[in-house]
């Protein structure tokens, strides 16, 4: 709905709703995801468990389960996702858009080396002979930080560390030329100094590539250090959509700022955390209301009545009644 | 409350935990922070019972543990002594029985008593760690994961233990769940004295649980102390390598060479 498009964004997720089939039926688990995303820019979704960000993501490469249902727009480059033909999907996972997950192993044949691996997309998808693609490949490895990367590539799977597998799985990514990276908690479990590293070799990669992100994580201060902007679901919608530079002193919605209060940091003198009560509610139970009312202390009756549309708050824009916005200068504190 | 001498660990060639000294007073927090591989968790479980230190030594209350196999009063008096709470809540909970039942059954065990009495601590638990009537008489399959971490709280406190070992106890749950979970265990310290042993990898989360921190490398300790201190100025390489890969405000991720590279 932008005014003056003269390109439409290179990722559009335009009130996409995702219905599963729960013993037969289908329920809804995504109600309203809103994400667009620029070439070349970052942007991150952030949530707790059945915030639906996963299954958003999924959906953009069609990876949902079985029987599951999309409606609203999925559009890559002004292209329909969910028309795709089965020819132009192939095309569309092998080249258009790569993805990065939580547990590399899950993606990754045991059996096979590791060499095998990386050049598969290359010389199957794009007829690149196998030495051609193993040069390629081996300068991407070593791009990304694997230095002895002929040795790595005739290594199996499992003889390499959590760390070091998740590079490879970033090198296989980068091969593909891809112009979106859609990356769903690709640290989540690795050790803290490792997730600084393979951030980092993403940041660079993405820069030196101009490539575009959907980081999914449930970290807000990791999302808002490595992407431009931050969009925030809670049980199946997003709430928030802001600058990544805003999140901290701009939040509008009461989620986006408990979330961030409740994260512990180092630097925090001691006392209690600022905790949201209650548990995070996924898609299939939100209310007709705005989902968040049970634990928002601003929330007031309309939030359980009505459910709150999205609209321009602070810098970005927030589906909430009653969103925090800054008093000019921000003068003194009010309840 | 809790002192420990060289403890050491070794399986094959491979030393697991070397040379671990630690003090936890009584009704203090000590947290021990590290990556995996760091020994942390095997050093949290030689403390716990379970499992049989390669060397050094250790006491509780200022008696010495003795190795080795011992018998169920002995064993429930060890329980009385130490507890400890895991990552997953699901895997340490019966699936077939209530919650309120898991929870008389470890009341039952250091307590023996008439029905009533079970019936008031039973109450007296749930109502500490914040578990309602409706969740106490659900099974754990119907309990969200910060709620069946309550329960395993409520369980472990059952014993009375002057020592609660907390084993990556938040490291499952969601963020907004994460700091209940540790509002609740400082809450916890504070009303029964029982001292914590919080085991974990994530340094973040240290300043709202302990006043103590111990880090620890490869199986070895780089550095302890008071947390203001330590995270405040740390003095070990290592120690403020980790403090600087946690995002925070303003940071951005970066490639560092790794402090003494392994």
């Amino acid at each position: 709905m932008s005014m003056k498009h003269s390109t439409p964004p290179l990722l559009d997720i335009d009130a996409l709703r995702i219905d599963l089939p729960v013993g037969g039926a289908p329920r809804t688990a995504v109600h309203r995801a809103d994400v667009r995303i620029a070439e070349g820019e970052a942007v991150a979704l952030v949530g707790e468990s059945g915030s639906g960000k996963s299954l958003t993501a999924r959906a953009v490469l069609r990876l949902l389960p079985e029987g599951a249902r999309t409606h609203g727009g999925l559009r890559f480059a002004g292209e329909s996702v969910p028309d795709m033909s089965r020819a132009r999907l192939r095309e569309f996972r092998a080249g258009d858009v790569a993805m990065v997950f939580q547990d590399p192993r899950a993606h990754i044949n045991p059996a096979r080396g590791v060499g095998d691996f990386l050049i598969e997309g290359l010389t199957t998808a794009r007829g690149v002979a196998v030495a051609e693609a193993r040069t390629k490949v081996a300068g991407i490895l070593r791009e990304v930080g694997i230095g002895d990367a002929e040795r790595r590539m005739r290594q199996r799977p499992w003889e390499l560390s959590g760390g070091l597998l998740q590079r490879v799985m970033i090198a296989a990514a980068l091969a593909a030329e891809p112009r979106l990276l859609l990356a769903d908690e690709p640290t989540t479990a690795l050790d803290v100094t490792t997730q600084e590293e393979v951030m980092a070799i993403i940041s660079e990669a993405r820069e030196a590539r101009g490539l575009a992100m959907l980081f999914i994580t449930h970290d807000l201060e990791l999302a808002a250090a490595v992407c431009d902007r931050v969009a925030v679901m809670y049980a199946g919608s997003t709430v928030e959509d802001l600058p990544a530079a805003a999140l901290h002193d701009d939040a509008a919605h009461p989620y986006t700022r408990a979330l961030l209060a409740s994260r512990p940091s180092v630097g925090d003198t001691r006392g209690g955390l600022r905790a949201i009560t209650g548990r995070p509610l996924s898609g299939f139970e939100a209310p007709s209301g705005c989902a968040f009312a049970a634990r928002c202390p601003r929330a007031r009756e309309l939030c359980d009545d009505e459910p709150p549309r999205s609209r321009p708050a602070g810098a970005g824009s927030a589906a909430c009644h009653f969103p925090h916005t800054r008093a000019p200068e921000e003068a003194g504190s009010h309840a | 409350m809790l002192e420990v001498h060289n403890l050491r660990k070794v399986y094959g060639d491979f030393v697991a935990v070397d040379d671990v000294s630690l003090t936890l007073p009584e009704g203090g927090s000590l947290a021990v922070v590290g990556e995996s591989g760091s020994g942390k968790t095997t050093t949290a479980r030689m403390i716990a019972g379970l499992e049989a230190p390669s060397g050094g030594h250790f006491a509780v209350g200022g008696e010495p543990r003795r190795p080795g196999r011992v018998g169920g009063a002995e064993r429930r008096t060890r329980a009385r002594q130490i507890q400890m709470v895991f990552q997953d809540p699901y895997s340490s909970l019966d699936r077939r029985q209530r919650v309120r039942d898991a929870v008389a059954e470890a009341v039952r065990l250091h307590r023996p008593g008439n029905g009533a009495a079970v019936d008031d601590r039973v109450a007296e638990l749930l109502g500490l760690v914040g578990v309602d009537e409706r969740q106490a008489r659900s099974l754990p399959k119907g309990l969200s994961g910060g709620q069946r971490q309550r329960v395993a709280i409520a369980r472990a406190l059952a014993a009375e233990p002057r020592v609660l070992i907390l084993d990556e106890a938040v490291a499952a749950l969601d963020v907004s769940i994460q700091a209940q979970i540790l509002n609740l265990l400082a809450q916890v310290r504070e009303s029964t004295g029982t001292a914590l042993l919080f085991i974990t990898h994530d340094l973040a989360a240290v300043p709202h649980i302990s006043d103590e921190v111990l880090v620890m490398r490869t199986g070895r300790v780089v550095e302890q102390g008071p947390v203001g201190r330590v995270l405040g100025a740390p003095r070990d390489a290592y120690t403020r390598r980790l403090i600087e890969s946690i995002p925070k405000p303003g940071w951005k991720p970066r490639r560092r060479p790794r402090p003494d590279a392994d």
